[in-house]
């Protein structure tokens, strides 16, 4: 019981394997309540323990499995699950034994059994466990059936192939109808399992099963609840008010004080509103989201920041979802870093007209803190605040003159990057500051900041009087300066030498830095840029200040919006490892398979033409699965479970897989059908002022095919539609055993 | 899923580990640390959750140690973090303290436990007092055997049968944390109640219950009206064992309690609240050579209350020395570690109203660093016991037992300070609108 501990430390002591032998023969006389046997056992798991291989043991170890103690059959399954796979031969010799648990009167024996041995790869135990396993899989006893169901998984991870031929992925099916909830919730899993495999059998759900596990919701476990509503999501809606009706039914698990319950209930959901239409349910429904997510940021620190990484992308799916709540995302004194940066990337993505003073006068205080890179950050986001929300730039520039004000360094220079920026995003508004940014050249020493300080210098040359003083000043270490900088420099050269043609500085100061660029310079980016700005202005200097000093296009903030397609397919992932990181699991995790909402009547018109499908990898045809092994010919056809590898249309046969019909434009290509039907989705969730600039944005972007375009390296480089090298090697591998 | 758990010491070396799945070697764990020593190098933050060469790192930290799990898949990222959580909170019950020694000392019931609270990497039975009921420490023969309970499958999965107690009663806890953040200029930023009910219960058999609170919606939805106040939560939680169909229904909080001490439920009310406590400080820096602080205290709240240990940390520079303090009340110690100096009061009256005066030298040569006064705000620790800042309060609680005994519940209440109580008042003199009494 509780607070009555063991004193084992003492067995943490480096042990020779002869003397452990020894021990334990020994051990074999006079060892009436078995301790001195147990005494040697422990020795030897304190030693694995330590990473200490004891697998020359084998034998010896083994033979305690006649002792009639639980604990020392404990302690000899570890034994076997850390070596049992290295001694295939002498593992035979535990065959009995195992087999004995396996049908032992008590059901705790009987699944520690079983789960042992699907612990232990080895082929001939594997070849051993199919019996019990069928059994154990009938069991009366729900807590062996739970441990069976979870079996199968690892039995399919072993040899897929054999599994289905042996029909376990049917009795594993047969346990979704099962009375017990547990067991249900870990067939669910061990399907889930199995089905996001790329050459397992396919999982769907129909609404009569996706009902029935709704059923064992409320009866399950709090993790067997996950395992449950994640599996809804490979239900397919056929109707909005399928959709809908399910939704009813989940909400309320938004209640529950598990957080991966409450997140997993927040991804059905999203899911379903994919499908539906009633918009004031859809508005209900984001409205009940808020509450239990801005709950979870009084969890722990790292489930805050799962939480928050998902906010993130929650709130640009759906903004009505914590409109009003950016208070709640103040950092608090003591986050710890990483939950302040996400903070504060939250807070920047709420911030508008209503909340600009309060989010600007919170940025402030934490432009004063201590942590540098959170001080940045600040500075960074007032700057950023300023192009997002324009009746608030005054202010915004204000605080950031207070803070070069500091002439705290890293405060200056990163004030000065995004000041760049807010002069691009407003032309004529703000360059009256920019004698306060002179004044402060000598504290930027870093490139990003020099380059943006340079910048400034050149593109307004004609409204300070000394800019030529300036740069000569700034180019009297060009060659020494890192490539950002130099770049920087030579345009910024260029302008004001056309800005200011008759000082006689500039036209030494430009003759000089071309020549550094092209004669000094190791760079070829940097010397064919120094060659064009030559020839530019050698051939007709009216034409070279046409084309350096041209208008800039204006900055938005449009650009750091996620795209629509893309954000569905990652909602998809709410949750798990890929929301937290934005990135699909397939760019980071080799041989994931990624997931796309799959079409039906139901789906919304906008949902349907941002689909973003799912980046395939290259599998080998059908046959060649079915190369290892004797090929069995009454399983190589349907209706069999041993299917073609995961391709669109492919499905369980019965009531797993209702309807074929919709699977198939699963992975349908981007397309441009609906472009011409402009009636608005109605069916769509997003408030209303974004609907049509969503609309009008997907079919921007849909011909152009690349739905990733605005997402800055999340996707690892590749366009989702490219086959990706990791898989060129190996498909191989992820095929056949 | 998880491939692999694993418990490191702080150099991260394993101390104990158990392997789910084969796809993640165990000689990843030892690159775990280098990893988080190399991000910090970078300068780069060290998140719960990162992946590397397909590996992914998901850990949270326990005083000492760090609790690891590893994957190669899109693993649920909340479901592992959370059940690291759970596997700490059960360790702990188990062995009352979880540190590198409990872990040696009990390293065969914790591959145990491991084993049977983790399935190939999902998660199953995380509920310590089911456990304790069939993994225990007690040596047993296999023939008085221990089987599973059927908690472990059971839709009551938190609960067995056969619980006897000579004397029925429930004890309830009510807790109210406030949370808020003032600025200089006096006004609340952001407050929230995080209310929390917690229960001891030492009932017998299968008691069904039924909590009554002054729930708003509550009443709303049953067209019955309130005496009194009710209160309006913005967000509830519950345990598992409530019914959350019923409550979705109509607001009846109704269910069969595990046994012993857990929290029900725990809610959330963002509604604006006046600081209880209130601070404020007057800093006047003398030249760079001394720094002196006058604090003022107010205790906002009833005369018929008290707030008992109150704690005022006042922030100030790191390099301050040789503090002298007086105070009109309670007593005041410097807390270098903290770089703040507390105030500590052990019955603050309501409506009363206390000044201390605070003084420190400051050494004459100041770094460059000092330029940029790091605000620290001042951060307050309070309990106000028979009082719930929100006005939540139990109704009743019905307790139904086939036996039909008589159980007696106990209800307390108490507001105390959430984590992050802080008044950001601490302003240069003149600027603070402090008036000496």
């Amino acid at each position: 019981m509780s607070g009555q501990g063991a004193q084992d430390a003492k067995f943490f002591q480096r042990g020779k394997i002869q003397e452990f032998r020894a021990e334990l023969q020994a051990a074999e006389t006079k060892d009436k309540k078995f301790t001195k046997r147990k005494t040697v056992l422990k020795k030897i798991v304190a030693n694995i323990t330590m990473g200490n291989d004891m697998s020359p043991l084998f034998n010896d170890v083994i033979q305690c499995l006649s002792i009639p103690s639980l604990e020392i059959k404990k302690m000899v399954y570890l034994f076997l699950v850390c070596y049992g796979r290295s001694k295939s031969d002498q593992i035979r010799l535990v065959m009995p034994s195992f087999l004995q648990d396996c049908e032992d009167r008590n059901p705790l024996i009987r699944a520690l059994a079983i789960r042992t041995m699907s612990y232990i790869p080895a082929p001939i135990v594997v070849e051993e466990l199919e019996d019990p396993l069928r059994h154990a899989l009938k069991d009366r006893d729900p807590y062996v059936r739970k441990t069976a169901a979870i079996c199968v998984a690892k039995l399919y991870n072993a040899d897929p192939r054999k599994c289905e031929r042996n029909g376990f992925v049917e009795l594993l099916r047969d346990l979704l109808l099962d009375t017990n909830a547990t067991v249900v919730a870990n067939a669910v899993a061990a399907l889930t399992e199995i089905g996001d495999r790329q050459d397992g059998v396919i999982f769907k759900l129909n609404l009569t099963v996706a009902n029935k596990l709704l059923a064992a919701l409320g009866e399950s476990s709090e993790w067997g609840q996950i395992y449950i509503l994640d599996s809804l999501l490979r239900y397919v809606p056929e109707k909005h008010e399928d959709a809908e009706l399910m939704a009813e039914r989940v909400i309320i698990q938004l209640q529950h004080a598990n957080s991966a319950v409450v997140l997993t209930t927040i991804k059905v959901l999203l899911y379903l509103m994919n499908y539906m239409e009633n918009r004031r349910l859809m508005d209900y429904i984001c409205k009940k989201m808020g509450p239990p997510l801005v709950t979870l940021l009084s969890s722990g620190p790292e489930v805050q920041y799962v939480a928050l990484r998902n906010i993130l992308l929650i709130i640009q799916r759906r903004p009505q979802v914590l409109k009003n709540d950016v208070k709640v995302f103040f950092c608090k004194y003591n986050d710890p870093i990483y939950v302040k940066l996400a903070k504060l990337e939250i807070m920047y993505r709420l911030a508008r007209e209503e909340n600009a003073r309060e989010v600007l006068a919170e940025l402030q205080e934490y432009a004063s803190e201590v942590d540098v890179d959170f001080v940045r950050k600040a500075v960074r986001s007032i700057g950023r605040l300023a192009i997002k929300v324009q009746p608030a730039a005054d202010d915004c520039i204000k605080a950031l003159l207070d803070l070069i004000e500091t002439k705290v360094t890293y405060v200056v220079q990163e004030a000065v990057i995004v000041i760049k920026d807010v002069f691009r995003r407003y032309p004529g508004r703000y360059e009256g500051i920019i004698p306060t940014l002179c004044a402060n050249l000598d504290a930027l020493d870093e490139p990003e900041s020099k380059a943006a300080m340079v910048w400034i210098v050149g593109q307004f040359a004609d409204r300070i009087e000394n800019a030529d003083e300036l740069m000569d000043d700034l180019t009297y270490t060009f060659l020494e300066e890192p490539t950002e900088v130099q770049f920087a420099l030579l345009s910024a050269a260029v302008k004001t030498f056309i800005y200011k043609s008759q000082s006689e500085t500039i036209k030494a100061l430009v003759h000089k830095v071309l020549k550094w660029a092209t004669e000094e310079v190791d760079n070829p980016d940097l010397r064919d840029r120094g060659f064009m700005y030559w020839r530019l202005l050698a051939l007709s200097p009216a034409a070279a200040s046409e084309i350096v000093l041209a208008e800039k296009p204006a900055i938005t903030t449009d650009a750091d919006r996620m795209d629509r397609g893309a954000l569905d397919q990652l909602l998809l992932h709410t949750g798990t490892l890929g929301s937290i990181y934005h990135k699909n699991p397939e760019t980071f995790i080799r041989g994931a398979t990624g997931k796309a909402l799959t079409d039906s009547p139901a789906l919304n018109p906008l949902s349907r033409q941002v689909l973003v499908p799912v980046a395939r990898t290259h599998l080998l045809p059908p046959t060649t699965i079915r190369v290892p092994g004797p090929v069995d010919p009454r399983v190589a056809n349907p209706p069999s479970p041993v299917l073609p590898p995961r391709q669109n249309g492919a499905s369980l046969p019965t009531a797993v897989a209702p309807s074929a019909s919709q699977d198939s434009t699963a992975a349908s290509p981007v397309t441009q059908d609906l472009l011409g039907g402009e009636e608005d989705g109605d069916g769509e969730g997003d408030t209303e002022d974004h609907e049509h600039e969503d609309l009008a944005r997907a079919q921007a972007v849909a011909p152009a095919s690349d739905p990733y375009a605005a997402l800055d390296s999340a996707f690892g480089g590749h366009l989702a539609g490219e086959p990706r090298p990791q898989h060129n090697g190996d498909a191989n591998d992820d095929l056949l055993f | 899923m998880a491939s692999l758990i694993a418990i490191l010491d702080l150099k991260g070396k394993p101390l104990i580990q158990r392997s789910y799945r084969d796809d993640v070697p165990s000689s990843y764990i030892e690159r775990f640390l280098p990893i988080v020593l190399e991000l910090e190098e970078d300068g780069a933050q060290v998140t719960p959750c990162f992946t590397r060469e397909g590996v992914n790192y998901l850990h949270i930290r326990h005083s000492n140690l760090y609790l690891l799990a590893l994957s190669k898949r899109n693993s649920n990222a909340a479901e592992i973090i959370l059940f690291l959580h759970r596997l700490v909170s059960v360790l702990i019950e188990y062995f009352k303290e979880l540190e590198e020694e409990s872990i040696r000392d009990n390293f065969v019931i914790i591959y145990e436990l491991l084993d049977e609270m983790m399935d190939f990497g999902y998660p199953q039975t995380t509920e310590s007092k089911i456990l304790q009921e069939y993994i225990t420490q007690e040596s047993y023969k296999l023939e008085v055997q221990v089987r599973p309970p059927i908690a472990v499958t059971n839709a009551v999965s938190w609960r067995s049968e056969g619980i006897r107690y000579r004397k029925n009663e429930v004890f309830l806890d009510v807790i109210e944390s406030v949370n808020l953040l003032v600025n200089s200029t006096g006004n609340v930023v952001r407050s929230e109640i995080l209310g929390a009910i917690k229960m001891k219960c030492y009932l017998s058999g299968m008691p069904e219950l039924r909590l009554g609170l002054n729930d708003k919606v509550m009443f709303e939805t049953t067209g019955r009206t309130a005496r009194g106040k009710a209160i309006e939560m913005e967000d509830v939680k519950f345990h598992q064992c409530v019914r959350l169909s019923r409550f979705e229904n109509d607001r009846t909080i109704s269910f069969i309690p595990p046994d012993g001490e857990f929290e029900l439920m725990s809610y959330r009310l963002s509604t604006p609240v006046k600081p209880l406590v209130w601070v404020e400080a007057a800093v006047e820096h003398h030249k760079g050579s001394r720094v002196e602080y006058m604090v003022k205290v107010k205790a906002q709240f009833k005369r018929r209350s008290t707030a008992n240990n109150v704690e005022i940390y006042v922030p100030v520079p790191d390099d301050a020395d040789t503090p002298k303090f007086r105070a009109s009340t309670g007593a005041v110690q410097y807390a270098p570690d903290k770089s703040a100096f507390v105030w500590k009061i052990k019955q603050l009256g309501g409506g009363r109203e206390f000044l201390m005066r605070a003084h420190f030298g400051l050494p004459s040569v100041r770094g460059e660093h000092d330029s940029m006064d790091k605000r620290a705000p001042i951060t307050v620790k309070f309990e106000i016991p028979y009082f719930t800042v929100s006005g939540i309060q139990v109704r009743y609680l019905k307790i139904v037992e086939k036996s039909g005994y008589q159980a007696l519940p106990w209800v307390r209440y108490i507001t105390q300070n959430g984590d992050d109580y802080s008044l950001r008042t601490a302003l240069e003199k003149g600027s603070a609108p402090i008036v000496p009494m």
